[in-house]
């Protein structure tokens, strides 16, 4: 019954959506409120068939209903009860039922908000949002149907994906998909202005908090993806510039641009056309990520199964891609920018590097992803980049917008005087520069490190300047300083909660250059009883253990830190043997610390325990990268709160 | 810029969007096997009914080495009746079509033969050996020999009657 029953209140969803779509368009050109009202409940309708057919989905994998199809691929009898539940979005027809589904409901929350204070766009926000979900609608009832009946039922199914097994599998998608579902918001407005020839800034204003919303889920899902990487997959590395993960950092990079660019329209009038190519792009970079992970077209460690399912992406991409740049294109005249840049000493022409350095990043790494593509069709030869390419262009590219970040938020608009300079920078440089030497002086001797602490010492001396600065101000008026610390944080948010979230960035950046920087890492083969040295570590072998887990044969090596550094401490990786997986599994483990973590891989071994080989790593300053997306949280928050105070 | 200039806007996507279209061409699985052209690796295995399985004492014959199992459905549960077909049509024309059943467990597979009624040769293969040897990537993959015991074709996924038919005319 479930695979008939879902397929069909899919298909109903699909007629509602695109049904509501056009009744949306023809209520904004006739200007006729009750077919926009039934467009409205379409959108209602969609939302609540979505809403039961995933809750169906669920019922179906908790219940090992084998009939459906999709359950039947991703789980087996012996799935344990949470992966299940990351088995309903592990793989392709899933992930496009929770997209549509997170879709759905924005739009239902755009509708609570928007229905009254967009009154002209507001059906053209609907007509793009509910097309949007009709596509994703359609691609789960032609190519990729969640709902599909397998006859006759097998008793057990193939289960997971073993990678897939983990706690953040649960969450990554989850964010990354808000995030990549949350650019809809911003680029249906864009759209919608564009429709109406209303360009001005409302759609930016109306659209501010969805933008940081979906930035952070966005980079929330990266720092989650990166950390899945780091602890499942057993190579000692948190990002490969695979093209899966690329296909998230692009949007991830022009959201970023936007997300600054607009503060130059809000302020200055400028950058309209910029702005609204920025968030088309966003919006089709997710869609192309989309594509490029589900189509196949790009081979990658990760990508989901392929069909005929590409050429749908594909077919909708250049749709979006051609009607957006032609309405860009119709409207160009009225996009003229009213401010002007005054001097390239200003906040306005820092935003602007800031803005072409996103880009040029954005540029580089789809360049990189898609270069394998280009060069079959030039040459016939199917070669990729590796990360050599992906770290040498974009590195510089990053200090960059650290430096920037720096400058950025104090510098004056219009025209920095001298005195303006001096008065914010001063301090910060001087710190940027003892810092240098510091660093030096303690002993590291790579460029690329010294630069990148430096600057990330001037850009916390920045925000120290403004934080105080602004601190002593209130206290001058006579607050207490927690007082006037939290009134300047609750009352100017959006600027402080952004100051944090560049303070959690900083702490990325140093986690990221720590790791690259010092990480050491040796490969050896043990006896029982052996030693592995390295860093300090001694790490002694006391032998391997075999055992039969719910759904999988493991392998167990148990390891001993020897006195010295962490004495005492056990580790045991392990390999797992899934009988639908053709290679084992390495099940990683390690001792995370603030300084450096202690990672150990099992790599083979003898079968009857005589000897093992180990990939022992010790990872440096790679705790700092999840600290700084706990720090980056905590500014998302507080930037994306209801401002208290009246914009100036 | 120009009035009509600004119609290049949208065109500046065109060339991307072909090119992505272009990688649908392109086939990313078709890597060509380096085993084309090789001789077959030999093998010595039980089959399911006890009996020996071996590809020496089939040299002279064109075999067809089918990889599967019981859990890689549909891909194994679709080309099972084409095996079995082929089998019928072809073994007095001297093809054996071999089974060999990967990381299995021996009840399901079992299950399995039973189900589709497969009466030519299967044997599980314990350790995966055999399917190292011959560079299986994942299953179902299926292996042409020929009379003089060389590999001449290598298909990857469910084979079709059309693929089996089409092979075995030219080997034959």
């Amino acid at each position: 019954m479930i695979p008939e029953v879902g397929y069909g209140a899919l298909v109903v969803a699909l007629v509602l959506a695109v049904l509501g779509a056009v009744t949306a368009a023809v209520g904004a050109r006739t200007r006729r409120a009750a077919l926009v009202e039934s467009a409205q409940h379409a959108a209602l309708v969609v939302a609540g068939i979505l809403t039961a057919c995933l809750a169906l989905l669920i019922y179906a994998f908790l219940t090992f209903d084998f009939s459906v199809r999709y359950v039947a691929m991703n789980t087996n009898l012996g799935t344990p009860f949470y992966y299940r539940m990351t088995a309903v979005w592990g793989a392709l027809e899933g992930s496009i039922m929770l997209w549509a589904w997170m879709l759905a409901i924005y739009t239902l929350i755009v509708m609570l908000r928007h229905r009254r204070n967009a009154r002209e766009l507001y059906p053209w926000v609907l007509t793009v949002m509910l097309g949007v979900l009709a596509f994703f609608l359609l691609v789960m009832t032609v190519p990729a149907p969640v709902f599909q009946r397998l006859t006759p039922a097998p008793a057990d199914g193939r289960g997971l994906n073993p990678l897939l097994e983990d706690s953040g599998m649960i969450t990554h998608p989850v964010a990354l998909y808000l995030g990549f579902t949350g650019f809809t918001v911003p680029f249906a407005f864009a759209l919608a202005a564009l429709i109406t020839g209303r360009v001005t800034d409302f759609w930016i204003t109306a659209t501010r908090r969805w933008t940081i919303a979906a930035w952070y889920f966005l980079s929330l899902g990266l720092l989650i993806g990166g950390w899945w990487s780091y602890h499942v997959l057993g190579w000692g590395g948190y990002w490969a510039w695979d093209p899966v993960e690329n296909a998230a950092f692009m949007p991830w990079l022009t959201g970023t641009a936007f997300l600054h660019s607009v503060m130059i329209q809000e302020r200055r009038r400028m950058l309209r056309l910029w702005n609204l190519a920025l968030v088309i792009l966003t919006f089709t970079l997710t869609l192309f990520g989309t594509f490029l992970t589900r189509s196949g077209v790009i081979a990658s460690v990760h990508a989901f199964t392929q069909g005929s399912i590409g050429i749908f992406f594909l077919t909708f991409l250049s749709l979006v891609v051609l009607v957006a740049l032609g309405l860009l294109a119709w409207r160009w005249e009225t996009l003229g920018a009213q401010g002007e840049l005054d001097s390239v000493v200003s906040r306005e022409s820092a935003f602007l590097l800031n803005n072409v350095l996103l880009v040029a990043a954005t540029f580089t790494v789809f360049f990189g992803t898609i270069f394998p593509l280009v060069s079959e069709a030039l040459r016939g030869i199917k070669v990729s980049v590796g990360m050599p390419f992906f770290n040498q262009v974009n590195v510089p590219l990053f200090l960059g917008l650290i430096f920037l970040m720096g400058v950025g938020p104090l510098i004056a608009w219009r025209r920095a005087s001298i005195d303006n300079l001096k008065r914010n920078f001063l301090w910060p440089a001087v710190v940027g520069i003892v810092g240098a030497a510091v660093v030096f002086a303690l002993g590291v001797r790579s460029t690329l490190a010294v630069l990148s602490l430096a600057l990330a010492a001037f850009v916390s001396a920045t925000i120290a300047v403004d934080v105080a600065r602004a601190t002593r101000a209130r206290v001058r008026v006579g607050e207490a300083i927690p007082r006037a610390l939290g009134g300047l944080l609750l009352r100017h948010n959006r600027r402080y909660g952004g100051f944090i979230v560049h303070l959690g960035i900083l702490v990325i950046a140093l986690g990221v250059t720590g790791s690259q920087a010092w990480s050491v890492q040796t490969e050896t083969t043990l006896r029982p009883g052996e030693h592995a040295e390295l860093a300090g570590y001694r790490l002694r072998f006391d032998g391997l253990a075999a055992s039969e887990e719910s759904n999988h044969f493991k392998v167990t090596g148990t390891f001993t830190v020897d006195g010295g550094r962490a004495g005492g401490t056990v580790l045991q990786p392990a390999k797992k043997f899934y009988p639908q997986e053709q290679s084992p599994i390495a099940y990683v483990d390690y001792r995370l610390g603030l300084l450096e973590d202690l990672y150990v891989v099992l790599g083979d071994f003898a079968r009857d325990g005589s000897q093992a080989t180990i990939k022992l790593q010790v990872n440096r300053l790679v705790s700092w990268i999840w600290i700084g997306g706990l720090v980056l949280t905590l500014g998302a928050a507080l930037a994306v709160a209801p401002e208290r105070r009246k914009p100036a | 810029m120009k009035r009509r200039w600004r119609w290049l806007l949208p065109l500046a996507a065109v060339p991307v969007l072909a090119l992505l279209a272009y990688g649908f061409v392109l086939d990313p699985r078709n890597i060509p096997s380096p085993l084309v052209g090789r001789p077959a690796a030999a093998f010595t295995l039980t089959a399911f009914d006890g009996t020996p399985l071996a590809l020496d004492p089939l040299r002279g014959k064109v075999v067809v080495v089918n990889f599967w199992a019981s859990w890689c459905n549909p891909a194994c549960y679709d080309e099972a009746p084409v095996l079995e077909r082929a089998w019928r049509t072809y073994r007095d024309r001297g093809v054996v079509v071999v089974g060999i059943d990967m990381q299995d467990t021996a009840e399901a597979a079992r299950e399995f033969i039973r189900r589709f009624e497969l009466t030519f040769p299967n044997a599980p293969d314990p350790g995966g050996k055999v399917a190292v040897e011959y560079g299986v990537y994942g299953v179902p993959e299926t292996f042409f020999v020929d009379r003089a015991g060389t590999i001449r074709a290598k298909h990857v996924g469910a084979v079709t009657d059309e693929v089996i038919r089409g092979t075995l005319e030219r080997l034959l």
